[in-house]
């Protein structure tokens, strides 16, 4: 099958890769770009292990086409911090032990960025609403909700 | 239709380890030439903390800095033998095997600072910080760094430790079958308050209060953190998890995510932890560890809640809306049982 190449932004950085037709973009991201950061827990929409942002909007890439990238600006976990300084959701997730195992937690962290970009104060429904298509075997979800609760006062003035 | 209360109670003895067909666990700890530490093993972390917490265990029976300690679990090719994470037992096991290897390392690297130093090894003690000093002199010092730079490239001595702990396997008495599948318990009592629907057979979980006594906490943040998630868990196979099909049709069996249920993050349960410090003697620097334990004692709470909220025992899990309406239904309706006052 022909490869056709696609561009995009990928955490700020301009890149180009080939794709398969029909190759979604976790696969894409991981394989082609080499960016392990969105993980893949189900392939079929249901854990949002794969959650990566397109244009700011919280997207699953297991069931996004990897052309449908084209041009866009794809965020994923590996952009979130600056240099060695962790972005404050991770900060908060890390001093809250809001991750164990950690598979949930790159998927979580983009979640809760598309959150706060939208709502940089949201309430705790409005949180648990947000993760409501991201499952977690390990913690329970209550110090993730904590941690993105109060990631949102760490911001506070600043863009997510 | 009623929404009924209950409130249910239970506490469990657990085994920490199994002895039945011995249960070994090995560390090895060697220093790099710069004073820093590795402790190998092949003991799992899943997320519940065992290189933190055997990073821990390693720097105190070292007696240098914890950012000194690195703990590699890798690979079962490259590190010593492990039974595995499970059981409860990594704590304990690993635990107690990191002691014995970190201070057999500990004594080599005391004997190449008394080399150094040119007095003996009895005399010296390390202050925890990066330093090995003579005792009732400190300022007659060396730092853990030089004394692995000399003992790498003077002394041609390593500074390292091996360490194995076993619980040898229980044999069976011939004549009374007597035995001892185990050598440490920890504990814990759960009080769940739940409602249930009487119409619906729904079950909300309101409210879990529970006691944990795990030997020392280690570390306190991860044992808060593994109650957490496993009283999550607890709920979760009590009320919702299961392989089989809710109804008898397999095609009405679970095959993904969507349709194996679980509680979301909508569905937190408050959860007031009373952690029990009672250093168990066995056990590394007193610790048990959580582990399994923190999702058991949820199951039988959950059940025996329903129990007392509508009068119906379900005795398989998990206990489904579908179950409780067939034993309304055999019953006659709800059969409420006592409250207490503030239940
Ligand atoms: S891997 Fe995409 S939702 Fe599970
Ligand atoms: S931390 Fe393990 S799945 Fe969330």
């Amino acid at each position: 099958m022909a490869k056709r190449p696609i561009s995009f932004t990928l955490n700020g950085t301009e890149t180009g890769i080939f794709v398969n037709e029909g190759q979604n973009l976790l696969e894409a991201l991981r394989r082609e770009a080499g960016d392990l950061s969105p993980k893949f827990g189900c392939g079929q929409g249901t854990c949002g292990a794969c959650t990566i942002l397109i244009d700011g909007a919280p997207h699953l890439g297991c069931l996004t086409l990897a052309e449908a990238a084209q041009g866009r600006s794809i965020e994923t976990t590996s952009g979130l911090a600056d240099g060695p300084d962790l972005h404050p959701l991770q900060r908060a997730f890390m001093e809250g032990f809001a991750a164990q195992c950690g598979f949930c937690t790159s998927g979580m962290l983009m979640a809760a960025k598309a959150l706060l970009v939208t709502n940089p104060h949201p309430t705790r429904d409005e949180v648990i609403e947000a993760i409501s298509g991201n499952l977690c075997r390990c913690t329970g979800y209550e110090p993730i909700v904590d941690a993105i609760l109060d990631a949102a006062i760490r911001l506070q003035g600043r863009v997510a | 239709m009623t929404i009924h209360h209950g409130r249910g109670f239970a506490c469990i003895n657990y085994p920490i380890g199994m002895n039945l067909g011995g249960d070994p666990a090995q560390a090895l700890v060697h220093s790099t030439p710069d004073g820093k530490f590795m402790v190998t093993l092949s003991a799992i972390d899943l997320g519940q903390g065992m290189k933190s917490v055997t990073r821990q265990i390693a720097a105190e029976a070292l007696g240098v800095p914890i950012e000194d300690v690195y703990v590699d679990t890798a690979d079962s090719d490259t590190g010593p033998h492990d039974m595995g994470s499970f059981a409860s037992r990594g704590t304990h096991r690993v635990g107690n095997a990191v002691i014995r290897a970190a201070s057999e390392a500990r004594a080599q690297m005391m004997e190449a600072a008394a080399e150094e130093l040119e007095v003996n090894a009895t005399d010296l003690d390390t202050d925890g910080l990066g330093n090995i000093q003579v005792k009732g002199a400190p300022t007659r010092s060396i730092t853990v760094a030089e004394t692995a730079i000399a003992a790498q490239f003077k002394q041609g001595r390593t500074l390292s430790g091996r360490g194995i702990f076993l619980i040898e396997p229980s044999g069976v008495d011939p004549d009374t079958g007597e035995m001892s599948p185990v050598t440490t318990y920890a504990h814990a009592a759960l009080i769940v308050d739940l409602c249930v629907d009487d119409e619906t057979g729904e079950v909300e979980v309101q409210k879990i209060n529970s006691a944990y006594e795990v030997g020392r906490a280690l570390n306190p943040k991860l044992v808060e953190q593994q109650l957490i998630g496993g009283a999550w868990m607890g709920i979760s196979h009590a009320l919702y998890e299961t392989t089989e099909p809710y109804y008898p049709d397999r095609s009405h069996g679970p095959n993904d995510f969507n349709t194996y249920l679980m509680p979301g993050p909508g569905e937190i349960v408050p959860h007031d932890i009373a952690v029990l410090e009672r250093p168990a003697a066995d056990a590394p620097y007193g610790g048990k560890g959580p582990g399994e334990m923190c999702a058991n004692p949820v199951l039988p709470a959950v059940a025996n809640a329903v129990y007392n909220a509508v009068g119906v025992r379900v005795d398989k899990l998990p206990i489904t809306p579908e179950k409780i309406l067939r034993g309304l239904q055999a019953n006659g309706g709800a059969r409420p049982g006592p409250r207490r006052p503030g239940a």
